[in-house]
Parts: structure tokens; sequence; C-alpha cells
């Protein structure tokens, strides 16, 4: 029984009200104009009315335009003919291949059980120190690379996955630009990765709502793999972009705005993205790792913000390096107590020194007398930052711990280092 | 019951609009008919016949025209022997029983019964046929992990009842009458071994509220220490994120000196929520050698739930915390955090198209956050007893700014304040509790007196660093060095704790006061030193000695002779104590 409505009663940015009846929230609609067919989605019912978000948009849509629900919510395909494919934010295909259309699976569905949840317990080895040993990626984490625009926060992301050991990849692009979306491609196609790799994208020139589909249609698909006993690592660039694109569409249906403009849900929509990273007990996994660009590098900017209180960490990225304040994985102890036992020490001793470096970088460039100590640590950072910091080094976790080991005894004594007395004496780097 | 029916006529995110024939009350929780599920909501507006319910659940489906069913009742929770260990929803949905029901995903419009009601109950009768009885008397009692359960009067019965029958002492299920009361009237009234209790009314069955005095350690030493929080108290932990909220409140909630610990998660990360869920079961109570998940309640409400349902949780956990408190027991309830639970208000009001106030919180922001708060308290019961709510509550304000609505609400309403500070977690100085921004109003486990002499080092040290900003570390004199060098010692070996060490982690108060006063001596002593070098280095030595005593066990031999080490240390270059400190010392 698919009613075709043909009044649209009103159309203001990429929303269109009808008159309707029996119809659901969040079902699905197609609209038909000039310009060809675009989904719509129910958002909002009063009475008869009912508002709809259009997908493509609501330039030259025309009154007289035809309207007919569908009957379900958004639904996406699924099977193993996704590998290797891109789509975009309606599910249509971004490359020459066919349309999906077997196996529809709704998206956006509910929660997991946090009873059914296990303690996250793997890591995810990247090959990069400042990871690996200071903020050790955990399977089933969900993290955010937060990053001022002009960092290489794309690279990196994709420099993670490729060197993550995951068997899927699940890549949701939005608002990319066109440049960004190509770059991925070819870095995961020269990396051999597009074949275990799906890619929903959405560019900055599609319409604005077909931009929330992204995330949910990525994670919707993910869970899937993860239930088939798959590990997935999702790639989520930029969520930002997902944020604006929420305000924009809130703030043309006249909600009242939160925030900055943001819709009050800003952070109830964001965390039930987020909160699909799981790690199944008897199935696979999900990981997140999304970048969140953060306009005028403003850490307290409502989309920043609300991330890291969802996530279980952040990457920031400044510099071109990750910074180690600021960065954190919430996760690593679950880990990191079984990697090595000078693990945890070393990674707070490391940084409570780097810290210290820190202020004596500032005193230095205020003009005042190096001392004795500060010189040590003016030698500490510097080797810190080149040695550890930089993202092109790629070394095992167990390589990075002695480096850090090295770098230390080439510039203190053990006591001034803050580590325990039993750490030291079986670490410390033996003089010959 | 009333039979008010309604049908939905707009749906608007998890808020549906609800023409309604019959009486509807505000807060009286509704079902919404979709699909062969009933979806649970509460009633938070009424405007002639159209009432406004947001909806527990994701509102997906909902179409115009769906039936509703009104309950009559307002939300409440469902009070009696059995909730010790559970974890729960927002709801009070048992979520492990949840999962076997429905498996991984929470599949919505399923509600279970709060308490097992197959269980059986071993009563042991207290009061007698004939007994005059009013809300909150004990009835009897039923053994629950290590305490004794208090069979009560149901607190929603006003008025004197008189006990017509009561069961004599046995095994019963929750369900199951034990008694019957007969009201002035002589209406009889049948009383189980559970009742149901509105979350939003505070439970009020006690004599008379105290003034909360004793210290409830939590074995951090620098909130025993410094900045202690009394039974009965509130306490507040704001921080930015990734300063340590969490794990601060892990720590407590193992190692609090109460008897029984809720932990309310609203609206927080799953990952770090099953930590607690699957960990506590494992632990053992160093108080009762049980395991420390009888003595806890989880309620838990990862950030993907539905925000309705984030903004009851706090209620449901203080509801239960209150009921277990008129057993004369002492109770913590730790929310985590209440910002997304002002947050989830805040998402109501805007769904409600209400007038904005401060950062587009509600006007009302302020006094619901102090009325939340108001339900900690120490209260002396009507048998004498005392019993306890502290109340701790993170916040969650954005870049840790506390300039912001939901931290200052807060400030104003509790004892205590444990301001988390991001240079500190920078530095991987933990527990990040600044130690010059905090404070608090209570008594904690060591003299005033002596708390403030050792501060006092904290802060001068923090002064003289501050100088040493401007005028250089050649531009301060020794004896302010000294000073700044005492100051950073206190911060590494006494503020610090290291929350991976299986010693350091929890302190007892006993070597908390210990420590305390080998510190004390320490800050008091005349150093002489030749420079700043010498100075440094020397500390750098009695630091790294102090770090590996606090890691030593209590009075064991490497205790012993770590502190002989120190003695003799300290010795090698004291030049007698600070004539002002003596009093201090004594």
């Amino acid at each position: 029984m698919k009613k075709v409505y043909s009044k649209i009663e009103s159309i203001t940015g990429s929303v269109i009200t009808v008159k309707a009846e029996g119809v659901r929230y969040g079902d699905l609609a197609e609209v038909d104009t000039v310009f060809g067919t675009s989904l719509a989605e129910v958002n909002r019912l009063e009475n008869d009315i009912v508002s709809l978000q259009v997908f493509a948009g609501g330039r030259g849509i025309s009154t007289g335009d035809t309207v007919r629900f569908l009957g379900h919510p958004m639904e996406v395909s699924f099977s193993e003919n996704l590998m290797g494919r891109v789509f975009s934010g309606s599910g249509s295909p971004r490359d020459k291949g066919p349309a999906l259309t077997e196996n529809l699976i709704t998206i956006g569905g509910p929660s997991v059980n946090p009873a059914m949840r296990i303690i996250p317990r793997s890591m995810i080895r990247t090959g990069i120190p400042m990871i690996d040993l200071f903020n050790t990626l955990v399977v089933s984490q969900k993290l955010p690379i937060f990053s001022v625009s002009g960092e290489p926060y794309n690279e990196l992301l994709a420099r993670i996955a490729m060197q993550a050991e995951v068997d899927v990849i699940i890549l949701g692009g939005m608002g990319l630009k066109y440049d960004d979306y190509l770059f991925f491609k070819d870095t995961l196609e020269e990396g051999g990765a597009l074949s275990r790799t799906v890619m929903f994208v959405h560019t900055a020139s599609d319409p604005t709502v077909e931009c929330l589909m992204i995330p949910d249609m990525s994670l919707a698909v993910a869970e899937q793999f993860a239930l088939q006993g798959k590990d997935v690592l999702v790639l989520l660039t930029d969520m930002t972009n997902f944020a604006d694109a929420m305000k924009e569409i809130s703030i043309i249906q006249e909600q009242v705005p939160s925030n900055r403009g943001y819709p009050g849900d800003l952070y109830s929509q964001l965390a039930s993205r987020y909160e699909k990273a799981v790690d199944f007990e008897t199935a696979g996994s999900i990981t997140i790792l999304g970048v969140t660009t953060m306009p005028g590098d403003d850490v307290t900017h409502p989309v920043p913000d609300n991330t890291g209180y969802i996530t279980e960490g952040q990457y920031y990225l400044k510099n071109g390096r990750i910074e180690p304040f600021g960065s954190l994985s919430r996760l690593k102890q679950q880990v990191n107590g079984k990697t090595r036992a000078d693990h945890r020490a070393l990674m707070d001793g490391m940084i409570k020194l780097y810290s210290a470096y820190k202020d004596t970088l500032e005193k230095k460039a205020m003009g005042f007398i190096m001392t004795a100590w500060d010189d040590k640590l003016l030698k500490y950072g510097d080797l810190f930052e080149k040695q550890m910091m930089d993202l092109s080094v790629n070394i095992p976790l167990e390589k990075a711990l002695d480096l850090g080991w090295e770098i230390m005894a080439s510039c203190f004594s053990p006591e001034e280092t803050g580590l325990r007395t039993e750490l030291i004496s079986k670490f410390w780097p033996k003089k010959d | 019951m009333i039979d008010t029916k309604g049908t939905v006529v707009a749906v608007n995110g998890n808020m549906v609009s609800v023409r309604f024939d019959g009486a509807v009350s505000m807060n009286e929780v509704g079902y919404v008919k979709v699909g062969g599920k009933k979806l649970k909501s509460e009633v938070i507006r009424i405007r002639g016949d159209i009432s406004q319910l947001q909806v527990f659940e994701i509102t997906k489906g909902i179409t115009v025209g769906d039936e509703v069913e009104y309950s009559g009742d307002m939300l409440a929770v469902e009070v009696g022997p059995g909730l010790l260990g559970q974890v729960y929803d927002g709801l009070q949905n048992p979520l492990p029983q949840l999962a076997a029901q429905t498996g991984s995903f929470l599949e919505r419009g399923v509600y279970l019964d709060a308490l097992p009601t197959d269980k059986e109950w071993a009563f042991t009768p207290v009061a007698k046929v004939g007994d005059k009885v009013e809300r909150a008397d004990t009835l009897g009692t039923v053994p629950e992990a290590a305490f004794t359960h208090r069979i009560m009067v149901p607190f929603g019965l006003y008025g004197t009842y008189t006990i017509s029958s009561i069961k004599s002492a046995g095994s019963y299920k929750i369900r199951d009458t034990i008694a019957e009361l007969k009201d002035e009237k002589g209406n009889i009234v049948p009383v189980a071994l559970s009742f149901r209790w509105p979350v939003k009314r505070p439970v009020d069955c006690y004599e008379e509220r105290l003034k909360p005095v004793d210290p409830m350690v939590t074995r951090v030493r620098l909130i025993d220490t410094f900045f202690p929080v009394a039974r009965g108290g509130t306490y507040c932990i704001p921080g930015p994120f990734g300063a340590g909220k969490t794990v601060l409140q892990q720590i407590t909630s193992r190692h609090a000196d109460v008897d029984i610990v809720i932990l309310a998660a609203c609206g927080e990360r799953a990952g770090e929520v099953v930590e607690t869920l699957k960990e506590f079961p494992e632990l053992t109570d160093p108080r009762t050698g049980r395991s420390l998940m009888e003595r806890t309640i989880i309620i838990c409400n990862t950030s993907s739930m539905p925000v309705a349902a984030r903004e009851a949780s706090v209620y449901t956990a203080v509801t239960l915390a209150e009921y277990y408190r008129q057993m004369g027991l002492h109770v913590l309830l730790l929310a985590d955090s209440t910002s997304r639970w002002a947050q989830a208000m805040r998402e109501m009001s805007g769904r409600l198209e209400e007038i904005p106030g401060e950062e587009a919180f509600p006007a009302y922001l302020e006094s619901t956050i102090a009325s939340f708060y108001e339900r900690a308290g120490l209260v002396r019961l009507k048998d004498g007893s005392l019993g306890s709510v502290t109340v701790g509550g993170t916040v969650s304000p954005a870049g840790g700014n506390f300039e912001e609505p939901v931290t200052q609400a807060t400030l104003k309403v509790v004892g205590a304040f444990h301001g988390l500070s991001r240079e500190r977690s920078d530095a991987r100085k933990y527990p990040a509790i600044h130690p010059l921004d905090s404070w608090s109003k209570y008594k904690g486990i060591i003299p005033a007196e002596k708390v403030a002499y050792a501060h006092g080092f904290m802060r001068r040290g923090s002064e003289v660093e501050q100088m040493m900003k401007v005028v250089g570390e050649e531009g301060t004199s020794l004896d302010d060095y000294v000073v700044y060098l005492k100051g950073d010692f206190l911060d590494s070996v006494y503020f610090q704790q290291n929350s991976f060490d299986a010693v350091d982690a929890a302190v007892s108060p006993e070597r908390q006061a210990y420590t305390f006063g080998i510190i004390l001596k320490i800050l008091a002593s005349k150093f002489t030193f030749d420079d700043k070098n010498e100075a440094r280095s020397w500390f750098n030595k009695l630091r790294q000695k102090f770090l590996d005593y606090n890691g030593s066990e209590w009075k064991s031999e490497r205790f012993a002779s770590l502190e002989k080490e120190i003695e003799s240390t300290v010795a090698e270059r004291s030049k007698g104590v600070d004539k002002a400190a003596e009093k201090v010392l004594a």
C-alpha cells in the first residue's frame, strides 16, 4: 500500500511537509522531481502534517512533485559484495558497480546491552610510539583525532588504517573534499587494503542531508561484519562536518538551538554513533577512529567538547605530531599492564620529564640562565621529540620502550627520573 | 486506578503529544503502543486535553493515532530485598536478565521485574499483631548479603496502622503478603516484602537530619587528609575530560568506608561502565571478605541510551540509596556525570520549546541540581540508629571551565570541592585534584592545624615557582628555593598516588596519619645546602626513597628499612626544627 501524495504543503531548505495519514516516525519516502528521484526521511509528525528531510536537498522541488511513502526506515544492503565498493549517503553506488539491494538491514539500530559487553582487552599495534607506548589503541575503542584544519589528519587516519591489524575497514567520509576522497581510495588501493574496505562517502558538494546518513550506514554495516566474527575498524572523517549538517537541518526546522546553534541533542546524537564501538564476547569487534576538526583550535567548541566526553580518549594532532598533553587513551590500562613490566612507569615517567622540559623551554624563551638541570631537560626534550614524537617513526612497542630508557640514560642519572628503584635496576641501560 | 486513554497527535524526537480523555497527572507514566510493543514514557507537560510525554525509548515507528495507556502512577522503583548486586538501567530494568531475554542488543519495550520474584527470603518478624505502626517502621527482617534488611511499612502509607496479621518466621517471596495492616477506618492493607516508591519524591521517614561530622574515608590521601568528605555530606569532582574523574570514582567506589555503594552512570561511556560491571564481582570487599558486588548497585545508562532514561537515572539511584539509609546503613552514591544529566534536562527543555537560560540550560537548572544534592544527608531514624547518604557527583564542564552553569550550581550546594586540573593531569600528577583550588568544609582524619601547616608549603612553594618564572631560578634565594622543593616533595610523595600500584592505590587512615607525621617533620626541618643544585639532588634522592617507601607493604621489613633510610637521609642535612612548627609537631 504505497500511497502517493502530490500536494507538498511547504518547502524550507531541504525540509518539505505533506498532509498524510498513517505515516510512521523515521520512515522513508521517495520524492520525484524533474531532477530525478530522491529519498526523504520523516522527522516530525504533527496531526496530519508530515515533515520530511529530502536527501537531495530542497532545490528545484516543486509543490506539484509527488511523494511516495515506502513504509520502512532507511536501510542498507549487507553482503560480502560490499567489499571494495563506494557508496553515497543515500546508499547508491559512487563507483561504476551495480546498485545492491539484497539483504537490506535497518540503520541506526539499538545499542548493545552493557551487560553483554566484555572488557576491552587487546591492543591494536600501530608502530607509532606516541600511540603504542603512550596512548595505546585498544580493540573496540572509540577515539577521535582532534585536529585543526590543515593538519595531516586524514594521512594519519589512513596510516593507522594501513598498519592496524584488522579484517575489515569501513570509511565513512562526511563533507570530504573530493581530493581527500581520492587520497583515501588511492592509499588503500596502493596498500592493498581496498579489497577489505567499504566506503560510504559524502563529499562537500553533495546534499547536506546525505551527510547525516554516513555514520549510521557505516556502523550498521560494521555491526553486521562484527557479528560475523570480523574485527572491523571504522574511520569517520570528519565528525565536525556531520555535526554542522545536523545544525543546518535543525535550524531550518526551527528547533530551539542550544550551544552555538547546535541542536540540544548534539551529545545524544554523537553518542549513539560512537557507542556502536564494541567487542562482542562471541563475535568480532568494532573500533572507531574519527576525525574531529576543532574550529579555531578551540577544544571547548561544542563538537570536540561533547565528543571528548563520549569517546575513550583522543589523539591531539598539532604541528604534525600527536601531542603528549591532552592525548589520552582511556583504555590503555586494560592492555599496558600485560605488555612489559616497565610500560606504565616509563610512559608516565617520560611524560613527567617532558612536561618539565616544556617549563624549561618557557624559562629559556624568557632569557633566564639555564641551570645544569635545565640543560639536561633541554637535551631530553629534543631527543624525545625527534625519536619518539615524529610520526614517521615506525617501530614495535618493545623497541620503543628500549629507546625510552636509552633516551633517559643519555640525559639523566637514575634518581632524577622519579622511577622506582626496582625498575631502574632492571631496565636502566648498562654502560660497558 | 483511573482508566485514561489517549492517542498520539504529534511526534518530535523522543517527545510525543497525546490527546487524552479523563484525568492525567504530571510525571505520570504512560505507555505508547506501537507495533505490539508498549514504550514507557513520562508526562512532562499538560495543556488542555493534550499531554506531552517524553518517551524513554527510541521513537522510530510511532504513528499519529497510536494508542497511549496511562498508568495512574508516577515513575517509581520497586524496593525490597534483592537490590544489592543488581545492574539496572535508569528505569530499574535489570540489564543482565534483559540480555538473557533479548540478547546483545537492547530491544525496546521490554520491561522486566526489578527484583527476582521467585527467590525466597528468610523472614523473621519483629512486630506482632496489635502493634501500632507508621510508615517506615520495621515489621521484620531478612538477611541480605552481609546486612540485615529491614522489611518496613511502605513509605507511602501515611497515618497510623494496627497490625492485624503478620507471618511467622519462614521463607517468603518478595510479592508474598507478610503482614496485614488496618488503618483508622478499618480498611485492611496487605504488605509484601517489597513496595514501590516514586523516584522524584525524597524519602523522608526519619526523625531528624543531622550535621555530617564523621569523615568518609576514601583511602585517597589528598582527599582524606586535605579535602575530606563527611558521611552524609556532598561533594563534587569537576574536571575536563581526561583529567581522571572516572578513575577517581572507581577507586572511591572500591575503598570508601561505607556499607553500600550505588554507582549511577548517567550517559557514560559503555567501555568504562563495562569495566565496573565485570570487575566488581571479581573483587573482594576488604571489610567483609565477600564480593564487592554484594554491597553495590549499579545504575547504568550509557551515553547512547535514550535521553529520558538518562534523566531518570540519578533519581532511581538516589531513591535506592535513601531506601537503604532507612535501615541505618551508610550509603555512598556516585553520580557520573551530573553534567550529562543536566544536559539531558537541557535536551528535554529544548524539545518543550522552553525559553532557554544560561548556555541554553533550562531556567530551573539550579533548583533541580540543589534539590538532588539535598537528598544526601546524615539522619537519625525513629529507632535512634543513624544512617547516611553521601552524594559525590562528577561534573564535566566544557574545556574544564568551572564558570559554567552546572559547575556553579553544584558548587553552591556541596560541602567539598575536588577540582581536577588539566595542568596536573598533563604532567601525570594523579589524582589530578588541584591542591590550591580545592576545598572542603568537612573535618578530616588529621587535625586541621597540621594540615594547614603542610598545605602552607604547597601554597608558598607554588608562589616561589611563579616567582621563578619571572625572576628565574638564579634570582631566587636558596631559602625560597628550599620552600619550593619542600612543596614539590609534598606533592610528589603525598598528593600524588599511584592508582595502579597494589600498595599505594589505597592507603589506610592509620598509614596516612603515620606517613603524614614523617612528612610534617621533613617540612618543618631546617636544612643546609651549599647551593640549589645540591638541594635539588638531595631532594631527588629523598623523593626516590619515599616513593619506594610508599610502595612497600605497611609495617613490612622493607617498610621499616626504607623508613630508616629516609630518617638517616634527613639526619644528614637537618639542623633542627623550625621553631614555629614545634606546636604542630607536638
